[in-house]
């Protein structure tokens, strides 16, 4: 039978931990409130660049831009997004399994994938199983920067127009709500052309300076808009699974607290009964 | 039938910035500054360093607009400006150091490229004091 004075100390140090919990899953609370207003904030921007998009490429054809040609595909290039630090669950865990399966599955077909990754979670998962990193982006999340995305956008149409990589693809969560994170697997570039649902009847516009010049414009900056949405997303998925996954962990240690106190209430009262009986046998030998 | 009104909206990556129905639209075009009335034909263009300016009746807003899209229909404008800010949003104490700084470096500067850059960075900083000064009070 364990000494009480040991299961009193396993209570505090749950009660500690249990604490610490309480106090990460209010911090990420807050935090996911606003990485959540900056997500919603980027949406109307995402949405309009989309609209105006369909409006321009209606009247395009596949040739007229670089990121719009669909290449055979041979190298490609895979970002993955996962968060910085961990205790959030199975949020960068998902994600790592997500972007292995991807890896395997391209490798049986042919092809060879390279790897640039967002967050440590995801650096160290694939540094550890020694695979080649094209690029890594470490600590970008606090805070995020619109920086980030364009470098992310830059070298991704960069790699593509040279004809490094002749597809991008992105794996990261998607935030479906506070609680529910998806991982989404999306490719980047070429640029899908059946995004663009025909517009009728079509008007024709003028343009300054003129359509290339535009499409030039529009077609890297749509991709780093995607990034940035998916950077965003992420964020806020992060936020979302730890506040969970800390608001778990205080349930199990506030049923562990109730089990143990319980415990050493049956310890006392067994060690109370067996000094009464040891007193009442004396007494009557 | 002409629309009466246009609605102009402008958003950036951090937001959606303005959403009115305004009468007329100034907005800094890739080639130079060009105006919007309601019933405008369908035109599209890229845009530079400058603002943006709309009114409504005899009320006039500005905003700061650099690099970005503007899309013309009849009845609306939209523009997607890389960066902007609101006359009210705007740190005029801010603006004038960026002001000096950019001009210092644009008399140091000797390469083609920084000098670009110095010079972006100081019509930034003089569009945005002159937006300031244009604060509805």
């Amino acid at each position: 039978m364990p000494a009480l004075i040991d299961i009193r100390r396993r209570i505090r140090s749950v009660k500690n931990t249990q604490q610490i919990t309480k106090a990460m899953k209010m911090v990420s609370a807050a935090k996911l409130r606003r990485a959540q207003e900056a997500m919603f904030a980027a949406r109307p921007y995402a949405r309009r660049m989309m609209q105006v998009l369909n409006s321009l490429a209606s009247r395009a054809t596949p040739e007229a831009h670089p990121l719009l040609v669909e290449r055979p595909q041979q190298n490609v290039l895979l970002i993955v997004v996962t968060s910085d630090k961990g205790l959030c669950g199975g949020f960068n865990a998902n994600i790592t399994r997500a972007a292995l399966r991807f890896l395997q599955d391209e490798q049986r077909v042919g092809q060879t994938v390279k790897l640039e990754v967002v967050g440590r979670k995801a650096r160290d998962f694939f540094r550890k199983r020694v695979w080649e990193l094209h690029a890594e982006h470490v600590g970008v999340f606090q805070p995020l920067k619109y920086e980030t995305a364009k470098v992310l956008a830059k070298s991704a149409i960069d790699g593509f127009t040279a004809g490094r990589f002749d597809a991008v693809y992105l794996v990261f969560n998607e935030f479906k709500s506070v609680i529910a994170q998806r991982v989404a697997v999306e490719r980047l570039l070429p640029v899908a052309r059946e995004e663009f649902a025909p517009e009728n009847p079509p008007v024709e516009h003028l343009y300054e300076p003129d359509a290339q010049a535009i499409f030039d414009e529009i077609l890297p900056r749509h991709v780093e808009v995607q990034l940035w949405q998916a950077l965003l997303e992420s964020a806020a998925a992060e936020h979302g699974a730890r506040m969970a996954a800390m608001d778990a962990a205080t349930n199990n240690a506030g049923e562990m607290i109730d089990s143990l106190t319980l415990y050493m209430n049956k310890v006392r009262q067994a060690a109370i009964t067996k000094e009464i009986i040891e007193v009442v046998s004396g007494a009557s030998s | 039938m002409l629309p009466e009104k246009l609605l102009l909206e402008v958003v950036t990556p951090e937001g959606l910035l303005l959403r009115e129905e305004v009468d007329t639209v100034r907005a800094p075009g890739a080639l130079g500054y060009f105006g919007v009335l309601p019933g405008h034909r369908p035109f599209f263009s890229t845009l530079g360093l400058g603002e943006i300016s709309y009114q409504i009746g005899k009320e006039s807003g500005h905003l700061t607009c650099f690099w970005g899209f503007c899309e013309v229909l009849p009845d609306r404008v939209s523009i997607l400006a890389e960066v902007g800010e609101r006359a009210e949003d705007i740190d005029v104490e801010r603006a004038e150091k960026q002001r000096h700084q950019a001009a210092d470096r644009m008399k140091s500067i000797r390469d083609e490229q920084g000098f670009k850059e110095a010079q972006a960075a100081y019509m930034k900083a003089v569009t945005r004091l002159s937006v300031a000064r244009k604060r509805r009070d």
